[in-house]
């Protein structure tokens, strides 16, 4: 046994020793139960335990927890230990309940008390120990007992240096567990002073504490930045001599460097001239050190050194405004990359990627691309492949983008399993967002189905196939190369499902051609299908059925594989249902019927890629937070998957209907017969149309047959007694619009760009028919010539119990105000009726969400400053202020939520361009939402005069 | 910091230290996870991996593993050194520490991460300081340890 000062407990080492020299694991369980139940005995029957003892059994059972067991008993003995005042007895008590306690056991108060006691204790030793303890535990209750101690002890004149570093973290942790026991007033400044302490220990402590009150509270902390940087100051111009035992391998006080930049990362550059030349000073010098020989060959100096560069260097990314720091800290990073510390080359490689991102950086960053590409060839370690990978696609833009994407698809080949499907994601989206050309992006997309088809999601399948259909230039080029893609022996089935899709729907493109005419597209896909799962298969029938509309001559040929057994009788029962109702559609209809039914699939509402959803939830380096808000803006439980079907992220606010749409690209689909139709609606007679989705189970792939024209597709729930709700689609796209007795209107719209088409349904609640129907809307003069609308025909009568629906294109020309007006007129058992209602058409619709950093965003932000561009409105609340409810609504006011923005994370930061036919409108948005007085402050600024004021009148009312 | 894991070579849990509160069941999950991926790593590879959303990074000393997750936000480089520091203390106090020593004297291990980090943040950097407050804790111990001998063999048997 090692030679440690004092005997220690003999008992324990024996017991250990025991346990070592257990040849198998099965002597090892018996050896422990024995000693447990030996322990056991002890605590229940020897009422004469003395301390020691207690204390031996007490560690026994710490050992055996550390090997890996279950311990539920000896809490009791341990509190008692609490309570000796013998030193080591007491913090074996301690050690015991720290690693072991069990926040919500009955002994909670009985540790609280005995800690009180410590706490109060003249011995600073006995009260570190309980700070320890509480550091250590940090749960409500400690929060609740002590939040008012331990700040007194903090910043009281008394307490002795090693108890106020305790003392700082311990209140951080509690600070964490309840942010309210924070005292504000005097006390801030007090603890702000902590930065000036004499002993740099305090410092380095009550830096942890006071970055994480900044985070929260930027405001009140505000002081502090001049004292960080002056300590700063001091410890960056010091020799390594000054500050003895704080200077760690030649680098002075690393910790408390990083601790101090951190904190000021918090802060914009300090508007103080005199403090932000000293900041930058400081910036300055230790990217000189930098470049200075080492004063140690050890690797504990170097990384001292660069922890405290890359800190400094993150702090300069942060600030985004010295462009010479910037490209100073891209150099040093540059020289990395080819660093033989592996570290090294991993922390550049990821701090790139923020750089890359700024303007100033970014074009210092590409000149390292052929480095970063080598990496990605000859790094042997994964974990930085991983990151050159990122570096790679946050550094690509429109004059890198093929080499970047034709290098990342070369590298795809060999890459390891683990990132292979990041690195799809991360192919498609570059593909698409820097497509100068779609047959660039289709190419890409089928190379990668080609060389990593397994890893190839579904929301990458659907987005070509959503890319192909509304973009007209591309279609035939795409049938083209699917087609010859097919004809490789070996295919994989997302190519068949590709190929299928798009050869039912623009075959008709490429069937001049001999070579790939009807009758060889349909034998070609028919030679894979046997190969096929269900629901590619299921998929191919509809192809099948699209071919008959596309192709009446091959019809029989078609008809014939519907009708063959394997098909009319197949034991999948969707399959079978396809075929046999196909086959039926195709028997008895005319022409004219199929050429409706079969018609060409209508565009897909765009907002934002689902696969940039699907990525930054895949991501490791977001957090789990943001992670779930991400999952939540793509529709709960559905997932990004079921955004895709919801045609539009911001229509998928409701977690019910989420659940409802499938996760099936192809939006409303032909329920089958047996499917029950959607269940957690209720009774009103929109039902079937608002309600048309039906959840198709396992086949999360099924194409469809377009039948009502439309593919968003967010079911409304519908609630009786609805009256008018016009005020909520402003943030809403689907939904019940107007319900009386007679009538129910809902509505049903998408958008894309400047153009909107607004689905108005009208549903005859009553049993006899509505005469005379007519609806009409009109712009009001303000805004005549800013929107238009055109209001498509509609019969005029509407049969009891029957729901007729009419479709109005709307246009945005130039930023409008008001909703148009609607007229709704019919007569009603000879009684006529007049509506007087509003269309839910407004400026807001037009959003396209848009994603950037804090860095762009505040630089957009300060070059809107002129008065007519910023609107701000401070009001009180009409509702519940549940941050939930709060995001939904901002999230279908159709900006996109920037996270991590705002330093508070009440608050909300958007950004927005408006679509109108004459010009993109970039809007940018803060609402923070103040609870105590209940009340908000939005404030919304536009790249065109007045369209804050619109947008903020609009936002304003929905809270 | 969210927690520190020691661990053999053998895949053996040596030390724990939790700075954020999880089940019991959760904690042997990470762990459990966290040896498997970190031992099959081989040496020229990176101290550094992403780990769900937090980061971990780790160093082994001979036959030990030193592993800390921490934060998206915290410093890699100087979570090293933390661990660093810590062996450096242990080697300090044990006098050229190996892994018999930490199995041994665990709570040892313990009382002397609790000097250097609180709560999951650095607390003391100061070498000097930390075996200080450590010496004084044991001077404790000793006059403890003093008390009994007298008591069980000096007054004990007097008075039988």
């Amino acid at each position: 046994m090692p030679a440690v000062r004092g005997d220690g407990m003999r008992g324990l080492a024996v017991f250990i020793s025991d346990i070592r020299n257990c040849k198998s694991k099965e002597n090892e369980v018996k050896r422990i139960n024995k000693e447990l139940a030996n322990i056991r005995s002890k605590f229940k029957g020897d009422k004469t335990l003395d301390g020691y003892q207690k204390k031996k059994y007490v560690c026994k059972l710490l050992f055996i927890f550390l090997l890996g067991h279950d311990i539920d008993f000896g809490h009791m003995e341990a509190v008692n230990l609490l309570s000796s005042n013998k030193y080591t007895e007491k913090q074996i008590g301690y050690l015991f309940i720290s690693v072991l306690v069990n926040t919500n056991s009955d002994l909670i108060k009985l540790i609280v008390q005995n800690i009180k006691n410590d706490l109060n204790s003249r011995n600073p030793v006995h009260v570190n120990l309980a700070l320890q303890c509480i550091a250590n535990i940090g749960s409500k209750e400690m929060a609740e007992a002590f939040g008012h101690d331990i700040p007194k002890l903090l910043v009281s004149g008394e307490t002795m240096d090693v108890v106020k570093q305790s003392a700082a973290l311990c209140l951080l942790r509690l600070f964490r567990t309840n942010p309210d026991i924070i005292p504000g007033g005097e006390w801030t400044s007090r603890i702000i002073h902590l930065l000036n302490d004499q002993h740099l220990g305090v410092v380095t402590a009550a830096s942890s504490l006071i970055e994480a009150l900044v985070k929260l509270n930027p405001d009140e902390y505000k002081g502090c930045v001049s004292l960080a940087v002056s300590r700063l100051s001091r410890i960056i111009t010091a020799s390594y001599t000054d500050l003895q035992d704080y200077t760690y391998y030649f680098v002075p006080a690393p910790w408390l460097s990083v601790k101090l930049l951190r904190l000021l990362q918090h802060y914009p550059p300090p508007e103080d001239p005199g403090v932000r030349g000293r900041l930058n000073e400081c910036l300055d010098a230790i990217l000189n050190k930098a470049q200075e020989p080492p004063k140690s060959k050890k690797v504990q100096h170097s990384n001292a050194k660069n922890a405290v560069l890359f800190e400094a260097i993150s702090i300069i990314i942060h600030s985004d405004s010295e462009a010479a720091l910037l490209v100073r800290a891209c150099n040093q990073l540059g020289q990395f990359l080819s660093h033989r510390e592996t570290n090294l080359r991993y922390l550049a490689l990821e701090t790139m990627c923020l750089l890359a991102t700024s303007e100033f950086s970014h074009e210092a960053v590409k000149k390292h691309q052929e480095t970063v590409i080598n990496s990605l060839k000859t790094e042997r370690d994964v974990s930085v492949r991983q990151r050159a990978v990122d570096l790679l696609y946050a550094m690509c833009d429109r004059t890198n983008a093929e080499q970047i994407v034709h290098e990342m698809l070369n590298y795809l080949e060999s890459a390891d399993y683990s990132i292979r499907e990041e690195m799809v994601l991360k192919v498609a989206i570059l593909a698409e967002k820097y497509a100068g050309d779609y047959t660039w992006y289709v190419d890409v997309i089928l190379n990668l189905i080609r060389i990593a088809g397994d890893y190839v999601s579904e929301e990458v399948w659907y987005r070509v196939i959503q890319i192909v259909v509304n973009r007209e230039d591309v279609q035939g080029y795409a049938a083209k190369t699917v087609f010859e893609a097919l004809q490789a022996p070996a295919c994989h089935e997302n190519m068949v499902k590709v190929g299928g899709y798009i050869l039912g729907e623009f075959g008709n493109l490429i069937a001049g051609d001999k070579r790939s005419a009807p009758q060889v597209q349909f034998q070609l896909l028919h030679s894979k299908y046997h190969l096929c799962s269900a629901s590619t298969r299921a998929l191919l029938l509809t192809t099948y059925i699209k071919f008959i509309n596309l192709f009446p001559e091959i019809k029989t040929e078609i008809q014939n594989i519907l009708k063959c057994d394997s098909n009319l009788r197949c034991s999948d029962a969707e399959l079978q249902q396809r075929a046999s109702e196909y086959l039926h559609l195709s028997l008895v209809t005319s022409t004219d019927v199929l050429a409706t039914v079969l018609e060409e699939m209508p565009p897909f509402a765009e907002k934002e890629s689902s696969i940039l959803a699907v990525l930054k939830k895949k991501s490791g380096r977001m957090s789990a937070q943001e992670a779930h808000k991400e999952a939540r803006a793509a529709g709960g439980a559905g997932g990004a998957a079921a955004a895709v079907a919801a045609g539009a992220v911001k229509n998928s606010t409701n977690d019910k209907n989420a659940k409802n749409s499938s996760a099936d690209l192809f939006g409303i689909s032909t329920p089958p017969v047996n499917s029950q139709n959607n269940s957690s609606s209720n009774t009103g007679v929109l039902v079937d149309v608002l309600g048309d989705l039906y959840s198709s189970s396992n086949n999360s792939s099924m194409p469809s047959v377009a039948t009502n024209g439309t593919n968003s597709a967010s079911p409304a729930t519908l609630t009786s007694g609805v009256t008018d709700n016009i005020k909520k689609f402003v943030c809403k796209n689907n939904g019940v619009l107007y319900e009386n007795d007679i009538i129910q209107i809902g509505v049903k719209s998408e958008f894309r760009q400047n153009l909107g088409r607004i689905g108005v349904f009208y549903g005859n609640k009553t049993s006899m028919p509505l005469q005379g129907f007519l609806p009409s809307v009109s712009i009001s003069s303000a805004d005549s010539g800013r929107v238009s609308v055109q209001v498509k025909p509609v019969e005029s009568t509407i049969e009891a119990g029957a729901q007729v629906q009419q479709f109005v294109n709307c246009e945005c020309i130039d930023h409008f105000e008001d909703l148009p007006e609607m007229l709704v007129c019919f007569t009603y058992g000879s009684v006529p009726q007049r509506l007087s209602l509003k269309l839910p058409l407004s400026i807001n619709k037009f959003f396209e969400p848009t994603d950037m950093n804090g860095e762009s965003f505040f630089a957009r932000w300060k070059n809107l400053s002129s008065p007519s561009q910023e609107s701000q409105q401070i009001f009180k609340t009409t509702c519940p202020m549940e941050s939930g409810s709060i995001r939904t609504k901002v999230m279908g006011f159709g900006m996109q939520i920037l996270e991590g923005i705002d330093p508070n994370p009440e608050n909300f930061v958007c950004a927005g361009i408006l679509h109108t036919r004459t010009q993109q409108i970039g809007c940018l948005m803060r609402l923070e939402p103040n609870r105590q007085a209940q009340m908000y402050r939005l404030t919304i600024r536009a790249s065109k005069d007045g369209t804050a004021k619109i947008l903020c009148n609009l936002l304003s009312q929905q809270f | 910091m969210q927690f520190m894991l020691l661990f053999s070579r053998q895949g053996k849990l040596r030390l724990q230290k939790w700075y954020v509160a999880h089940p019991d069941k959760a904690k042997k999950k990470i762990t459990r996870e966290l040896i498997t991926t970190i031992l099959a790593r081989k040496p020229k590879m990176s101290s550094f991996l992403e780990w769900r959303d937090l980061k971990i990074v780790y160093k082994r000393y001979a036959s030990l593993y030193f592993c800390c997750a921490i934060d998206q936000e915290d410093n890699e480089l100087l979570t090293l050194e933390v661990i660093h520091r810590y062996v450096e203390l242990l080697d300090k106090y044990f006098g050229s520490v190996c892994e018999l020593d930490i199995i041994f004297n665990f709570e040892k291990a313990y009382f002397m991460l609790d000097e250097l980090v609180v709560g999951g943040e650095v607390c003391e950097t100061s070498k000097k300081n930390v075996l200080k407050a450590i010496a004084a804790q044991d001077l404790l111990q000793e006059d403890e340890e003093e008390e009994e001998a007298l008591y069980y063999g000096g007054l004990y048997w007097k008075s039988f």
